[in-house]
């Protein structure tokens, strides 16, 4: 069969590969999606100081470490059966809500941006974070740096450093903030804010005011009818930090919710041989393949999922935007994969509102960041949302506190089943019989891709930040007949 | 036959005490078998827990590390720090594999060469029975390890 | 220096087996990129633009100026990258703790690389009832699919390719980075020289406990403390207060931010200049303070520490005298 080998594909967790397999008439008989990475935290972990982990598995990811530091942060703490003070669990959730909106930030600015505000078929020397700025305005780069800035200033104020927080133990924080510190963090929260409201006029202006764009998003080439999980607080309201993770299925129909404890009742991980990433799917549901549907276990943990799964935000801006969100694009649920961008940015305001909030709070400021732990260490489930998905980690100790197991369900695991029918669905709508490969093709099938924001947003700068694609196309004897890429 | 495994021993001894031991057994003729090989420092405590990493990464099937008696140092008490260094320093080769009888501290004074030639005597035998340690980084290790891992030009 | 042909040098940087901090690192000097694309065309970057491996290959060799190499030699896919950049570059940074000493997949060499795979496709939640394990080469239907093979220990990017300079650090500060990029622009205007092959640059000579305020005394360790059970005076050496710091072996030049915020060193500057092997040298240190002289109370006191080599070598396992375990290097369960 002819082969398109696509490698490296980029902004994932380590590296990732596409085969597009085609028939003999030239259409996409199978596409397969390759992990070829494994580093063993889940192993190299055993035998480790459990209160150690947090600061090990930030190594899982240099650009979420805030991620993993927090729910192994919550994991250390269930497995010492200790309970912070309030301002602990404040301090971590501010320094989560700033890290989210730098987050989001780099990923719809340097990644996202490019498709829509150049265009999918723009000329692939202008279809980078330097055509925004040219199109929009020298202004736009300074601000996404200043905001990159802020949060990661944020993040260091109270997690100790810019990357790899190191501050959380089990019971706490090693410190607190000081009321400067705390004047600081409210005022770049506030601009925040500013920018988090001028990037969805942005994205209304120049995506959702062109046509052409919303038949994108709309289309049903970008379209999967699967299962949506997500981190509710007790009003069943989006929280990142604590919660349940609320289950819903195609239909939108709420089925269950469940506590970190009950993790393991829901979620299952399923093998292949050629990939060394894991498929999570629903296990109540079963693994029935790569299949949409309401009978097929396979789910997704994205912004997208995470607004389908609540019943609102818990800012008034924010929730403002979630009901024009949903009313915009015809109820809930909403299964456009390139929505998601927009659900991004509405959870960016959410972010930026909630920081404020934190920043606010009479508590922040207390130096009862501490509680020390009493009881023997045992066994624990921390699960925080990662930008990219629900992040669960589980650590069982020995008395001493020593890891004796370490389980780990990670960010954009969750959604490799449903990134790997995006490819193929949208690789089988774009390449046919007879079709010519473009440029803007490539980018089309990355577009699938890309709206998951899969584990890696690359900070904006002024370097042409595209997508590498390679498409090599054999004829039936495997020899190399064209090769097209997106030239720098 | 096949050919008895003769262990390689690198010995650390410090310069009061225990090489005078080692001297004073040679003087009186008592024999004690040739696996050690003797490296003087001025004290034990001068022993850097690298000494003996670097020693069985090099080859050595085995570590002798000599000292004074507790309270007969010749700097005072830097031979209880040579104690400290070599039970840690022992815990951590543990987990890497290596048994923690290959590493062996003696307190000899300089009048003991009879007792110094039967502490090495039995150090030997204790590691003949645990075999060569071969470490891959040596070059009696196992070479094709290395070799395995050469990188695809 | 090879111009390219825009006039600019070619630079490019590079991620194997690593995390992505090494990145987020470099964009954290923030305004400052723009002196990096001002003076430098960056040709390969996967995370942010699109060159392929296909174009690194058709480069000639050593027409980039400069390439920074972050993560460790995990695969052989690592091994090959790691290769063809050294052939194609002629300054090889090995970037950030993962490319200098292993960082945290060489954790991994403490246990045999099938025991890493064997955990990883049978966890609790893993439904694997076949035991089923990825394997490098596997025919479906279509054809034939290939990923990568895991070599048995992970290896520093010295061990593989000579490297030309060393920059530590997980990740290296972003302020230590601005500073190497300033040297390298004058460099290039001719205003400076580069310093000798071979060097470690972006980090001071000394240790953490330099840069450290904590007031430092005569240590006297009667109980070693996990740091969950203890309220740290945040004045005072945390050594000296029984709960285990890196400090005294790791490189200065992070400017002692962990410690600062109340959480002790971890030691992921690696090796202060002049230190051979890195837990070798803690080791000393902390036995060295230890206030006893009993050997049965040195034990006690020595249960506080249950996993010396992760803690001593947590960063530095790659890059140590002894690199692996033993059954890490046989590929044998432990």
């Amino acid at each position: 069969m002819e082969r398109i080998t696509i490698d490296p594909i980029t902004r994932l967790e380590g590296h990732g590969k596409i085969e597009i397999f085609l028939d003999e008439k030239g259409n996409v008989a199978n596409t397969y999606f390759q992990i070829p990475e494994l580093r063993g935290f889940e192993r190299f972990c055993v035998g480790r100081q459990v209160e150690e982990i947090p600061i090990l598995t930030n190594r899982i990811c240099g650009v979420c470490p805030e991620a993993h530091h927090m729910a192994g942060a919550k994991a250390v703490d269930a497995v010492y059966h200790v309970d912070p003070p309030r301002t602990a669990k404040l301090l971590r959730e501010l320094l989560y809500s700033a890290f989210y909106v730098t987050d989001h930030t780099t990923h719809f600015y340097a990644l996202a941006g490019p498709d829509f505000v150049m265009g999918p078929d723009a000329p692939v020397a202008e279809r980078n974070i330097l055509g925004v700025i040219h199109k929009v305005g020298l202004e736009i780069g300074g601000q996404v740096i200043q905001c990159r800035k802020y949060g990661h200033t944020v993040v260091e104020m109270i997690g100790g450093r810019k990357v790899h927080p190191c501050t959380s133990i089990p019971g706490g924080l090693t410190k607190g903030i000081t009321e400067d510190q705390r004047q600081e963090i409210e005022k770049m929260g506030r601009w925040a804010i500013e920018f988090a409201q001028f990037s969805l006029k942005l994205f209304n202006d120049i995506v959702l005011g062109n046509q052409a764009y919303v038949d994108l998003i709309l289309g049903d080439i970008y379209t999967h009818r699967t299962h949506y999980i997500g981190m509710v607080d007790e009003n069943n309201k989006t929280n990142f930090y604590d919660g349940k993770i609320s289950v819903v299925d195609p239909d939108g129909k709420r089925l269950g919710k469940y506590a970190p404890s009950e993790y393991t009742d829901w979620i299952a991980e399923h093998v292949e041989p050629w990939s060394y990433l894991k498929y999570p799917y629903l296990k109540k549901v079963g693994w029935k393949g790569f299949v949409d549907g309401k009978d097929s276990g396979v789910y997704c943990a994205t912004p997208l999922s995470r607004l389908n799964a609540s019943d609102g935000m818990a800012t008034p801006l924010a929730q403002a935007e979630y009901e024009k969100f949903f009313s915009t694009l015809g109820g809930k649920p909403v299964h456009q994969r390139l929505a998601t961008h927009w659900a991004r940015l509405i959870e960016l305001l959410y972010a930026a509102e909630h920081w404020v909030e934190l920043a606010t709070d009479p508590e922040i400021t207390s130096d009862n960041f501490r509680t020390v732990p009493t009881e023997k260490p045992t066994e624990g489930v921390g699960i925080v949302e990662a930008p990219r998905g629900t992040l669960t980690h589980h650590y069982w100790t020995d008395e001493r506190g020593i890891a004796t197991r370490v389980n780990l369900v990670v960010g954009t695991t969750n959604n490799y089943a449903p990134i790997s029918m995006s490819i193929k669905k949208a690789a089988q709508s774009l390449i046919k019989e007879g079709t010519v490969i473009t440029e803007g093709l490539l980018n089309m099938v990355e577009m699938a891709f890309r709206a998951y924001d899969p584990c890696f947003g690359c900070a904006t700068h002024s370097l042409p930040g595209q997508m590498p694609l390679q498409v090599t196309i054999y004829d039936a004897q495997r020899n190399p007949i064209e090769v097209l890429k997106q030239a720098c | 036959m096949s050919e008895q495994f003769e262990p390689v021993i690198i010995g650390f001894t410090c310069n009061w005490c225990s090489y005078r031991a080692a001297d004073l057994a040679g003087t009186s003729r008592i024999k004690y078998p040739p696996n050690v090989r003797l490296i003087r420092l001025m004290c034990s405590g001068r022993l850097d827990p690298t000494f003996v990493i670097k020693a069985l990464a090099g080859g050595a099937d085995g570590v002798l590390i000599t000292g004074c008696h507790p309270g007969e140092c010749h700097y005072l008490d830097q031979n209880y720090k040579a104690m400290r260094r070599y039970l840690l320093l022992r815990r951590t080769l543990v987990q890497m594999g290596i048994e923690p009888q290959r590493v062996k501290l003696v307190w000899a004074s300089a009048a003991e060469g009879a007792r110094l030639a039967s502490e090495i005597t039995k150090l030997v035998e204790e590691i003949r029975l645990l075999g060569p340690l071969n470490w891959p980084t040596s070059t009696n290790g196992k070479v094709e390890l290395i070799e395995s891992m050469e990188v695809p030009a | 220096m090879t111009a390219s042909s825009n006039g600019k040098p070619k630079f490019a940087m590079y991620w194997a087996s690593s995390c992505g901090g090494c990145e987020i690192a470099v964009l954290n000097i923030h305004e400052k990129i723009l002196d990096v694309d001002a003076n430098f065309e960056v040709v390969f970057w996967p995370v942010a633009m699109d060159a392929k491996y296909k174009d690194v290959e058709a480069m000639p060799d050593g027409s980039i100026l400069l390439t920074l190499f972050n993560g460790a030699i995990r695969n052989d896919e690592n091994a090959h990258m790691a290769q063809l950049l050294r052939r194609k570059s002629q300054i090889l940074v090995a970037f950030g703790s993962c490319a200098n000493e292993g960082c945290m997949p060489a954790l991994a060499n403490l246990s045999s690389v099938q025991e890493i795979i064997d955990t990883a496709y049978s966890t609790i939640t893993t439904d694997n009832p076949q035991g089923i394990r990825p394997q490098p080469n596997y025919t479906v239907p279509e054809g034939d699919l290939h990923i990568p093979t895991l070599y048995p220990i992970v290896r520093t990017l010295d061990q593989v390719v000579k490297v030309d300079y060393y920059m530590p650090g997980c990740p290296p500060e972003s302020h230590q980075i601005a500073a190497v990029i300033d040297l390298v622009v004058k460099v290039l205007h001719g205003e400076a020289q580069l310093p000798p092959s071979g060097s470690v640059i972006g980090a001071g000579n000394s240790t953490v406990c330099d840069e450290c305020t904590r007031q430092r005394d005569v240590k006297t360790i009667k109980e070693f403390k996990r740091i969950q059970h203890v309220m740290l005076d945040t004045q005072v050496c945390i050594l000296e207060q029984g709960v285990l710091c890196s400090g005294p072996a790791t490189r200065s030049g992070c400017k002692a931010l962990c410690p600062a915020a109340g959480s002790p060193c971890i030691g992921c500057y690696g090796p202060a200049e002049g230190v051979l092997d890195y837990g070798a040298r803690l080791i000393s240190a902390v036995a060295s303070v230890i206030d006893s002289n009993d050997p049965a109370e040195i034990d006690r006191i020595l249960d506080g520490i249950p996993d010396p080599a992760g803690m001593f070598y947590r960063f530095n396992l790659a890059g140590s005298v002894l690199r692996a375990s033993k059954s890490a290097w046989l590929n044998k369960p432990s």
